[in-house]
């Protein structure tokens, strides 16, 4: 007998199709897994290739079947779908094929190049996801979990490496606490209010209670982790240098969409009818991380841990544009996570051919010269890294002057001074990769991998890059098309 | 008119000038002369066609054709304004030109940068004509910044003479002293009326004139006097009017062809031309109208002394296009616009033959300037000569020819006007009438009279220029003799410039004239019965009997007066006074800046200073990343601490 009151929820298969991404995501999985672990030595070079079809198959499914004109909701409100959430799973999936992309030849020259890494980032992938259409506590909570032990797991794929090992140890117990703390502040949220939906909980007009402030606090300090924001950042410079290069692309890239995403379902959403309190302490971690990250990139040697205290200082952008807590702000929020991840994905693929066989180029060092021995390469990282310094007319220079521009109208005067100022401190260590790369004479002579398919993926990249920041409008509609008037 | 063709006017000139400054050596010299013949006569064609159907009655053309940028709801545009002010403009500047260009295949026949003058010149057609055909200040200063940046380079065209360097680096210095005023103009006239349409300021000019800005603590400006006046200092720059006249001497350094086309017949007359453009503003302000005449007035009279004892053949007529500035400006000066405008007009056909005519006598003489080495040349080459005399007696005013309408109208404009100052001025442009008869003929009288002084080389190298040369001679002497008789009745007084020229009526000196004014021919008449005609005759006998008759008495009064002739022969220590005492004190400010501010403030304390504080500050936060796990979980803790304790003590 069925129960009239759950009719409009009942399943059938037309109803499940906005949550496309997942099940074609999944069903992947599987059969990757099966494919890898039958098909012996002989064949499993093709796991790789056979995983790039997979993601194709997703995205072209996440577009025809899986777009939806409205928001949507399934599973009795666990699971949402709506146009943000089908762009921000369409761009994920294009990171993480583009990382799987430009990883392949820096894992097969390592010999570590095992399926379960290319399975690993599907079901990182998968977590993300999860994470985008969360429209429930748990949902949320299932996301972060899912795709954290998938990365603690990447961290440490190259298991001879003492020091992979390590940053994984970090990793996991640090991430460990923060899921403790996220559970913590959920749990305090359901015993406030009485339910895990986001939908119900945006509705509940929050009081200011010290139980809310505990909540609250607890789970911004999930949030500041997941992105990376200080005081919760140590695990980044460690994990981007102690994992492999590809893995440090991997977890710099997705997941700050998922983390986008996680504000904007979480916070923004469900917690969006009182935003004073998180839009507060959101603000403190902007401050410390635009400083901090900015201050350290400076003194580091290796250019790994530079990128991991950018990654730092560039949260501190992305979190000032939930400052604003209005439209406009969290448009430049997702423009400049956007860009980020755009440039990011081409900085590191850069890193990524050029690092030597027997290990990495990660040195500040050993960029060294590299206007000469690999012209276009370093054209490419001089494009990337203007952009991130935010020189026009690179998209980098868009993605600041759009948050500079939120903060203004909202009348954060000091804040957006801040940021103009941090940017120049942060463009001194962008621009020194420039000047070792063309005005420094390098001792490394050994010439960098052909590779002419990642090569033109790097190149369509970073014309990307330029070509956005010459049409500012493209980006600048696509944000105002995925999120609309509160 | 449509805007295809007026956009076809100033584009031309522009395509030649791209085709032969970039593909200069795939076209070749002819390919380069022709094809910037071509974009400028076409031009020419097209703006005469433009100025015939605004005589017949079609409506002026204002509007805009491209929008750059529109910024706070300022908008950037590039439009045009085509009345019959800015046809008449665009036909002289084309025409003379043209004139130019076709002389150029001549003159520089010989010059390795053949190709690149003709890109020069024809860029600068297209600048000047963006400048006269503005509808709006930006444009404006755009067509008067690219005027100037193609002077600076044709001065300096045979960059391999120092002194062609200094003479142009001196030219863009002094302009920039102009420019910043007129931007201030610019900025002035945005301030106040928001938009930097001509219509759209023109409108708000009685507006502006009511109210007033305070400079200096207590003292209450009038708004509108300090906007002309910035505006005006521009004016000063590019128009060389005293003390802003002191690069035109020295930009002679550039090619004849140049001289005469750029300091002398057009870009110049820029300024007079902005002036009148900005009638409707300047009617408004009596205190800066009385600065223009007597800056007019005293560039008119003491440039032209300097003329006097020139012995350069270039440099007097550069002196002598500088008094003739000063003339148009009086006429500005005394609201007389469209005075100002006609002589600007005369005066660009008959100093550019002047110029030219000199050109050719310096191409005859192998490019000896001196006149001391010239004399009789009248023989040698007969057209340049009568051309020469027809451009002189255009210049000083003799009756009937084209100088002398101007002139006179000029002159009587002044005398009618009760400005403050008018008396000063009227007193500089009559007594300035002799100064010109006198140094024009005492150039003639040497250059094509009494015996020859050629030295050996020169008689030897001897050679009359040719058809290329002579041609553009005759095409400007014709309207040198007869241009002023046919359009003086029109232009002056017939209301030919309709609503582009705005004068109030308590101002109109040209009614005044126009009441007395009685036909062309009466006119020329009528200047038996006054005195300037007379100072001609008496200069043009001075000249004759001190340079022909007795030439020992010039130098006994030079010994005589030799304090007046060392005041004369430095220029009244102008440049004197500008390499010593400006120059050297802004340099000693600029060191003084650079050791004080830059090295010590800026790069030491600021620069050095907070990139040693980050990276100092960089090093001792590494320390909190300890590596330890145990310590990043702390911190983590620490973190969340803080967030509770803020929280929770501020509720």
């Amino acid at each position: 007998m069925i129960n009239p009151a759950l009719n409009e929820s009942t399943l059938t298969l037309a109803s499940l199709a906005p949550a496309i991404t997942e099940i074609a995501l999944a069903t992947g999985i599987c059969a990757v897994l099966m494919f890898d672990v039958f098909a012996g030595r002989t064949w499993r070079y093709l796991t790789h290739g056979l995983t790039l079809v997979v993601l194709a198959i997703c995205a072209w499914l996440t577009l025809s079947v899986g777009a939806v004109a409205t928001r949507t909701v399934l599973f009795d409100g666990l699971y949402v779908a709506d146009k943000l959430g089908v762009f921000l799973k369409l761009a994920a999936l294009m990171a993480t094929a583009l990382c799987l992309f430009y990883s392949q030849h820096y894992l097969d020259r390592r010999r570590i190049h095992g399926g379960e890494y290319d399975i690993l980032a599907m079901t990182a992938l998968l977590g993300i996801s999860v994470l985008i259409s969360a429209n429930n506590l748990l949902t949320v909570y299932l996301g972060v979990e899912l795709l954290s032990l998938s990365l603690y797991a990447l961290v440490a794929f190259d298991r001879d490496s003492g020091i992979a090992a390590e940053a994984a140890i970090k990793y996991f117990v640090l991430g460990a606490i923060a899921s403790g703390a996220l559970l913590y502040g959920m749990s305090m949220l359901y015993g406030l209010t009485g339910t895990l939906s986001l939908d119900k909980l945006a509705l509940v007009s929050a009081s200011h209670g010290a139980g809310f402030v505990i909540a609250v606090a607890f789970i911004v300090v999930a949030v500041a982790f997941k992105f990376g924001a200080v005081p919760f950042h140590m695990w980044v410079p460690d994990v981007y240098h102690g994992a492999p290069s590809s893995v440090a692309l991997l977890i710099a890239t997705a997941p700050k969409l998922a983390s986008f995403a996680l504000v904007m379902r979480l916070l923004v959403y469900g917690l969006g009818a009182d935003p004073v309190l998180w839009v507060q302490m959101l603000t403190a971690l902007a401050v410390l991380s635009l400083l901090l990250g900015n201050i350290l990139a400076i003194a580091q040697t290796n250019i790994r841990r530079m990128l991991a205290y950018s990654a730092i200082a560039n949260v501190g952008f992305i979190l000032l544009g939930f400052v604003t807590a209005d439209t406009a702000g969290y448009r430049a929020a997702l423009s400049y996570t956007l860009v980020y991840v755009l440039t990011t994905l081409g900085s590191f693929g850069v890193l990524l051919l050029a690092a030597r066989s027997d290990g990495e180029a990660d040195e500040l060092d050993d960029f060294k010269g590299l206007g000469t021995r690999d012209p276009l390469l370093a054209l490419l990282m001089l494009g990337l890294m203007l952009s991130t310094a935010g020189v026009p007319p690179l998209v980098g220079f868009w993605a600041k002057l759009w948050i500079i521009q939120a903060l203004l109208h909202t009348h954060h005067l000091g804040l957006a001074i801040l940021a103009v100022l941090v940017s120049v401190i942060g463009a001194y260590y962008y621009l020194r990769v420039i000047w070792y790369m063309y005005f420094d004479a390098g001792r490394e002579q050994t010439p960098i991998p052909r590779q002419a398919g990642t090569r033109l993926a790097l190149g369509l990249n970073t014309l990307a890059v330029l070509a956005l920041g010459l049409l500012p409008n493209v980006l600048l509609s696509l944000c105002e098309r995925l999120i609309g008037a509160p | 008119m449509n805007p295809q063709l007026l956009l076809a006017i100033p584009l031309l000139p522009l395509a030649a000038a791209i085709i032969a400054g970039l593909a200069g050596k795939l076209i070749g010299r002819t390919g380069a002369a022709l094809i910037t013949i071509a974009g400028v006569a076409a031009a020419c064609v097209l703006s005469v066609q433009v100025l015939w159907a605004l005589l017949h009655g079609a409506p002026p053309w204002n509007a805009p054709v491209y929008t750059w940028l529109v910024s706070d709801n300022v908008s950037m545009q590039v439009g045009f304004l085509v009345d019959r002010l800015t046809a008449l403009m665009m036909v002289v500047v084309t025409f003379v030109s043209l004139c130019v260009h076709v002389y150029t295949m001549g003159y520089m026949r010989d010059d390795p940068g053949y190709q690149r003058f003709f890109a020069y010149i024809s860029l600068f057609t297209f600048s000047m004509l963006m400048l006269v055909m503005a509808n709006n200040f930006m444009q404006l200063f755009f067509g008067w910044e690219a005027v100037g940046v193609v002077s600076y380079l044709l001065i300096g065209f045979w960059y391999t003479r120092p002194s062609a360097i200094f003479a142009n680096l001196k030219a863009f210095l002094v302009n920039r002293v102009g420019d910043f005023g007129f931007l201030l103009g610019i900025a002035g006239v945005l301030y106040y009326t928001g938009s930097l349409d001509y219509q759209t300021a023109f409108s708000w000019a009685p507006g502006i004139a009511a109210r007033t800005m305070t400079i200096l603590p207590g003292h209450a400006w009038s708004a509108m006097t300090v906007i002309c006046i910035c505006l005006f200092i521009g004016a000063m720059g590019k128009s060389a009017q005293v003390p802003l006249h002191v690069w035109l001497p020295d930009s002679m350094e550039g090619p004849t062809p140049i001289s005469a086309l750029i300091h002398a017949a057009t870009m110049v007359t820029a300024g007079i031309f902005m002036v009148a453009r900005m009638s409707p503003l300047f009617e408004y302000s009596d205190t800066a109208l009385s600065f223009v005449m007597v800056i007019g007035a005293t560039t008119a009279l003491f440039m032209g002394f300097l003329g006097i004892i020139n012995n350069d053949i270039k440099r007097v007529v550069a002196y002598s296009t500088l008094s003739q500035l000063g003339y148009m400006t009086v006429a500005l000066g005394v609201s007389a616009y469209s005075v100002a405008i006609f002589h600007l007009m005369t005066h660009a056909f008959f100093k550019a033959l002047l110029f030219l005519t000199a050109g050719a006598v310096i191409v005859a003489m192998h490019h000896e300037q001196d006149m001391r080495k010239m004399g009789g040349l009248r023989h040698r080459m007969p057209l340049t000569y009568w051309t020469s005399v027809i451009g002189a007696l255009a210049l000083i005013g003799t009756p009937f020819f084209s100088g002398f309408y101007s002139k006179d109208a000029l002159i009587e404009a002044v005398g009618e006007s009760h400005r403050y100052g008018a008396s000063y001025a009227y007193f500089c442009v009559v007594a300035g009438v002799f100064v010109t008869a006198f140094y024009t003929f005492r150039m003639i009288f040497m250059t094509f009279h009494g015996e020859e002084r050629l030295d050996h080389h020169a008689k030897e190298h001897f050679h009359d220029v040719g058809w290329d040369m002579k041609g553009p001679l005759v095409a400007l002497a014709i309207p040198s003799l007869l241009i002023g008789f046919f359009t003086i009745e029109p232009v002056l007084f017939n209301g030919y410039f309709g609503s582009a020229i705005r004068v109030l009526e308590r101002n109109d000196v040209v009614a005044e004239i126009g009441r007395e004014f009685h036909g062309a021919a009466n006119f020329a008449l009528h200047s038996v019965l006054s005195l300037p005609l007379y100072l001609a005759i008496a200069g043009v006998v001075s000249a004759w009997y001190l340079v022909l008759k007795r030439p020992a008495l010039a130098t006994s009064i030079q010994q005589r007066f030799s304090w007046l002739y060392r005041l004369l022969d430095n220029k009244y220590y102008f440049d004197w006074f500008n390499e010593n005492v400006l120059a050297r004190s802004s340099r000693a400010l600029g060191y003084g800046l650079w050791r004080g501010g830059d090295q010590a403030i800026i790069d030491g304390v600021l620069v050095n200073g907070s990139a040693g504080a980050v990276g100092w500050f960089a090093g001792v936060a590494r320390a909190l990343q300890s590596g330890f796990l145990y310590s990043y979980a702390f911190w983590m803790i620490v973190g969340l601490v803080m967030l509770l304790g803020w929280f929770l003590v501020r509720l």
